[in-house]
């Protein structure tokens, strides 16, 4: 496939991380941003091709994994009502709430619906008028101009039966807390290439200046990872922090203009709770006034905030960066993608399923020796 | 759940800009995609595509830049790297 294949070229990749061990003099601690990038890090085996030096922390990235509970459990109860249908993205099926998951809900008799668009979602609504559909909004910013058209086509088609539960994340707020965060060891970021397609990255410039981080915009391939790590690394080792722009085939700095006019139409800015990293002021997206009436959570009832905690899963830790997956007593015995203590373990993009998925086999062997 | 694909515009159809679509070819298997927020994007254009949507059109001589900066590596280096 074009713009895919070329970007996999393992000899490329093994100039590239000559280049890079050629430019570290000294440790670095570099976060992917992106759940997408640690699947590929994992996936390709890219961290191997770096030198020790280098210490690669898996970010948050991740919108199943950051989603609170509180959310799912709101999802469950909406999709057990008789006249009610819950569609919702794949990958939020199997996140545990407080009392079980979507899927547990579909067996009850909910009526839970997987869809690929919202707009497959708003087709359900058109379909059936005489049922209540609500589509589960949730995504960082490459998902929000999908979700806001949903909304947009709703209200101007004057669909009265769909609705969307709202849990929106934003990059940008989450790399300040990491960096605010007491612990906090990262030195430069890889940018999330498809938030910042959508975006642009004008907003990190303040970011790197004020915490003197490099941020590269960065994709999603092997070739893009490793040209994203040592632009990063080339930065740190001058002493430099800007923003630089790796994934330039498809990021541009104002981004996309028609998709960010959307996102201002349908929704605002609010703030979040983020699991693993708490209250975030203005961290995420809630619809706007004007559409006010196809929000979930005024006709079914606001999203109660969860007391307790996740028992034994650390991936709070794991989503602040603070703990690779493996060093987690329960990864791959008591907490596996068949039987998940936590969300990181649950969504193919996070980092628990990731190492689960291509580290388990030889992690063992390693013990082994 | 950021992933999104390149694919090939193969036709366009629809005069509402919100509800415009393509056709796209993604290696073989053809998909309607929902083009509103990329009103530049024409037939032969590759666009990144995220849930139904196209989010961005691909940039050809961009895309080249990376093997621009390899070839760099490999004179600054002074032999083939991937030899080694």
């Amino acid at each position: 496939m074009k713009f895919r294949d070329e970007y996999r070229d393992p000899a490329a990749a093994h100039r590239l991380a000559a280049a890079i061990a050629r430019t570290v003099t000294r440790p670095w601690t570099v976060m992917e941003v992106c759940g997408g990038q640690t699947h590929a890090i994992l996936r390709f085996g890219i961290d191997a091709l770096l030198p020790e030096m280098v210490t690669l922390v898996h970010g948050p990235g991740c919108p199943v994994c950051v989603t609170p509970a509180e959310y799912i459990d709101k999802a469950i109860e909406i999709a057990l009502r008789p006249r009610a249908i819950l569609c919702s993205f794949g990958d939020m099926l199997r996140v545990p709430g407080r009392h079980g998951d979507l899927l547990a809900a579909k067996a009850r008799g909910g009526d839970v619906r997987l869809v690929y668009s919202p707009l497959d979602a708003l087709a359900v609504a058109r379909a059936e008028p005489s049922r209540e559909v609500v589509f589960l909004a949730v995504g960082f910013e490459t998902t929000a101009p999908a979700n806001a058209m949903a909304a947009y086509q709703a209200k101007r088609a004057g669909i009265r039966n769909f609705f969307l539960l709202v849990s929106h994340v934003l990059v940008p707020p989450a790399l300040r807390a990491i960096l605010n965060a007491p612990g906090n060891r990262i030195e430069g970021f890889l940018a999330a290439g498809h938030v910042c397609t959508v975006m642009g990255y004008k907003e990190y410039e303040p970011i790197a200046a004020r915490y003197r981080v490099p941020i590269v915009v960065t994709g999603f391939e092997p070739l893009d990872i490793l040209e994203g790590l040592w632009l990063c690394l080339r930065q740190l080792e001058a002493g430099r922090a800007e923003v630089e722009n790796q994934y330039s085939r498809s990021v541009r700095r104002a981004g996309n203009q028609p998709a960010q006019a959307l996102i201002r139409e349908v929704f605002r800015v609010v703030p979040r709770r983020w699991r693993g990293l708490g209250d975030i002021a203005d961290s995420g997206l809630g619809l706007a006034e004007a559409y006010g009436d196809l929000d979930a959570e005024r006709r079914f009832g606001p999203v109660c905030a969860a007391g307790g905690n996740d028992g034994e899963c650390i991936s709070g830790l794991v989503l602040r960066g603070e703990r690779k997956p493996p060093e987690c007593p329960a990864f791959g015995t008591r907490c596996t993608p068949q039987r998940p203590l936590g969300v990181t373990m649950v969504s193919s993009e996070g980092a628990c399923a990731a190492y689960y998925r291509y580290r388990l086999r030889q992690l063992a062997g390693d013990k082994a020796t | 759940m950021c992933l999104a694909v390149p694919g090939r515009v193969v036709s366009l159809s629809g005069d509402d800009p919100v509800t415009r679509l393509g056709r796209v070819d993604f290696g073989g298997i053809i998909k309607q995609v929902n083009l509103a927020f990329t009103p530049e994007a024409a037939i032969g254009d590759y666009v990144l595509v995220h849930v139904g949507f196209a989010i961005g059109v691909i940039d050809a001589a961009a895309a080249e830049r990376v093997f621009a900066h390899l070839r760099e590596i490999g004179e600054v280096a002074g032999d083939d790297p991937s030899a080694s």
